[in-house]
């Protein structure tokens, strides 16, 4: 079909209007444009959320024990209550579908005071006391040494593993820190490892960056918190649903703890899930939304390209007719002002995907190196499939645009050229 | 080569118009004819019957021995580009083509690769004179030339039959007479030759005059042009 002269033909048609191409070529050219600028940046929306989230299992719900709002069994409403290690065994236990159950227990800095010391050298950071499964659920890298381990919390050992910003802040990034002892609160802890968090947006009670962690045992022993912690954390393991758990979580420590059986105000439920789900939600439905307006703008322009083929075919009657006259066929006309319309169409098109790609890999490489920490915005580039799909959408609406001048094209017959004055 | 038995041709428009009532007549192989008639007695509607460009409601009408009727539009082509050459007129060049593509066109249609295309297209240029304009739009020759150019472009696919409507219409009477030796010079080659002119002194240098008055022959004139003096021949 695209063999030299046929390009030839179609392109001294195409030519001789240079203006009037072009400005119908335009709105082609524009639709693609805009469909690949709002795609990217729909990703790059997208894409710096995900940041904000990378790390943090996106299966977790976090829940903390809070007064009963019920009166039941003989107990005033507004009772405290709380949680402790053997309710964990028993949700471990007894819940199926629960994959991880965390405990933690955090002691907050209040008043801004240095409270974490290396020799002199001191810092402003929270202690974190963890379970060793606590890494998998706020996932970070171990830049030096380990995690807290089963060891540390059967024996209550006095060691920590420092965030890297507590690590670089009393210690200095040229040490090793292996070994060292540090005094937090008052007290002394050997250094065993340092983390460093995939992110600083979402974490549990401050990111892992920026705290001293403890095993949970030594800081109850410490904080003289028996068996007890502020909140745990669960994950749903695959094929599980998350509500689900939640209920049957609930029901197990109301029946355990003496609580109403519709008592919900006495615990403060936060799943992740729920929110992950309803951001994913939210960004297909951006995603529906620029297709449809990038589709509807390509639309526009195809009718253009359409519209000023139907004037042009008419302009061009009498040509055609003499075509016609000298033994083209109908098949050679259709194909002539389709490959027209499609060349037309498919240079446009290509133009606007190079300029939007080109243009949104620009302002990818500025946002990307951005050296701020608060980016709601990355990497706005489409995809090779989206950039795939938008090409093939251009070469059906080319087809498309061509459709009716080319109809109307093959209804000018010989005779008319001949009539035509 | 041409056939015609009682052809009829009414145009539907506001008002039906019987263009066409029963025409009869034969074209043999390599004869030159010239129709004359008033103006609206149907000249050009017989003619485009003849090219296939138009059709007929009665009748029927052969084309080298083959009924042309309810042909369907690729047929019609492949029929047009092969039997037929076509003059116009208005001469009906492409106005964004040069002189040698013009003249090729024909040939682009019959799928003749683009090299063989305008080595032939040259070839018939150069035989009217034309080698130097080959590369001139049509906006940029004379009448003469651009007659002469369509002429090559009607013979270039070496057809059995040249139909011309008013060959020398949009012409001077020089170069009327300059068309008019290069078609008989055609014709004398063995092409059938059937010329549409209300002109008397081009009708006489055609061998078979043919009158057509309110859609019917009136009468059929044998000529010898040969008797005639080409100077006085042409007004
Ligand atoms: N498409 C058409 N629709 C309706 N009427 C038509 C059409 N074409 C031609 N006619 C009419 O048919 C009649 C014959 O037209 P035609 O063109 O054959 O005449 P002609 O003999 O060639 O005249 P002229 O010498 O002026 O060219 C005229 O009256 C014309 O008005
Ligand atoms: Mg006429």
């Amino acid at each position: 079909m695209f063999d030299i002269d046929n390009i030839n033909e179609i392109w001294q048609t195409i030519a001789r209007n240079k203006t009037r191409s072009l400005l119908t070529a335009f709105g082609v050219f524009w639709g693609i444009f805009i469909l690949v600028i709002l795609l990217a940046c729909g990703n790059g929306f997208n894409n710096g959320l995900l940041s904000q989230i990378e790390g943090f299992a996106t299966n977790s719900t976090f829940m903390i024990s809070s007064p009963t709002t019920e009166a039941y069994k003989g107990y005033q409403k507004g009772r405290d209550w709380n949680a402790d290690m053997s309710d964990i065994e028993a949700i471990k236990k007894i819940v199926k579908g629960v994959d991880m159950v965390s405990p933690i227990y955090s002691q907050w800095t209040y008043n801004g005071e240095n409270n974490v010391f290396y020799g002199t050298k001191g810092g402003n950071f929270s202690l974190k006391g963890v379970m060793p499964n606590y890494i998998d659920i706020d996932r970070c890298k171990v830049l030096y040494g380990r995690f807290i381990n089963e060891t540390d919390i059967s024996e209550a050992r006095k060691v920590c593993v420092l965030g890297k910003k507590a690590y670089e802040d009393i210690i200095g990034i040229d040490k090793n820190p292996l070994g060292m002892m540090i005094k937090a609160n008052g007290i002394y802890y050997q250094v065993v490892g340092v983390v460093e968090a995939y992110n600083s947006k979402v974490s549990i009670s401050g990111s892992m960056s920026e705290t001293v962690i403890l095993p949970l045992t030594t800081m109850q022993i410490a904080y003289n918190m028996g068996s007890k912690f502020d909140f745990f954390v669960f994950t749903t393991a695959r094929g599980y649903n998350t509500k689900d758990l939640q209920k049957e979580i609930k029901n197990l420590l109301r029946e355990r703890h003496d609580i109403a059986p519709t008592d919900e105000g006495a615990f403060v439920c936060f799943d992740f899930e729920e929110v992950f789900t309803m951001f994913e939600f939210l960004f297909i439905g951006i995603k529906i939304l620029i297709w449809i307006v990038g589709i509807g703008t390509l639309l526009s322009g195809v009718v253009g390209v359409s519209n000023i083929m139907l004037v042009t075919i008419k302009e061009r009657t009498r040509e055609i007719g003499v075509r016609r006259a000298l033994g083209a066929k109908p098949g050679v006309i259709i194909r002539q002002v389709m490959s027209e319309s499609l060349l037309l169409t498919v240079l446009a098109g290509i133009v606007g995907l190079v300029l939007g790609v080109g243009i949104m890999a620009i302002v990818a490489g500025f946002v990307n190196n951005m050296p701020s920490d608060d980016v709601m915005f990355l990497d706005p580039q489409i995809g090779f499939s989206a950039a795939i799909a938008a090409t093939i959408i251009v070469i059906l609406s080319g087809l498309l645009a061509g459709v009716l001048p080319a109809i109307r094209a093959i209804q000018i017959k010989a005779i008319d050229a001949i009539r035509e004055e | 080569m041409l056939k015609l038995n009682n052809i009829n041709k009414t145009y539907f428009g506001a008002q039906p118009l019987h263009v066409l009532k029963g025409i009869n007549l034969n074209v043999e192989e390599g004869e030159l004819v010239s129709i004359m008639g008033a103006s609206g007695s149907g000249k050009s509607t017989l003619l485009n019957i003849m090219g296939i460009l138009d059709n007929y409601d009665e009748g029927d009408y052969y084309l080298a021995g083959k009924l042309v009727k309810n042909l369907s539009e690729n047929q019609a082509a492949e029929f047009r580009n092969k039997f037929i050459g076509f003059i116009f007129q208005s001469f009906n060049l492409i106005p964004f083509k040069t002189a040698l593509e013009n003249v090729a066109l024909p040939l682009f249609y019959q799928g003749v690769n683009r090299k063989k295309r305008n080595l032939m297209a040259m070839e018939y240029l150069d035989r009217f004179g034309l080698k130097d304009w080959a590369d001139h739009y049509p906006n940029e020759l004379s009448g003469g030339q651009k007659q002469r150019v369509s002429i090559a472009r009607a013979l270039v696919t070496s057809p059995k039959i040249i139909l011309a409507d008013e060959p020398t219409g949009a012409l001077d009477s020089k170069t009327s007479a300059e068309v008019m030796q290069i078609l008989r010079e055609v014709n004398a080659t063995g092409i059938t030759m059937v010329i549409v002119t209300h002109e008397r002194g081009i009708a006489n240098l055609t061998r078979k005059i043919v009158y057509l008055k309110d859609g019917l022959i009136e009468s059929i004139e044998e000529n010898d042009p040969d008797k005639m003096d080409f100077t006085k021949a042409i007004k």
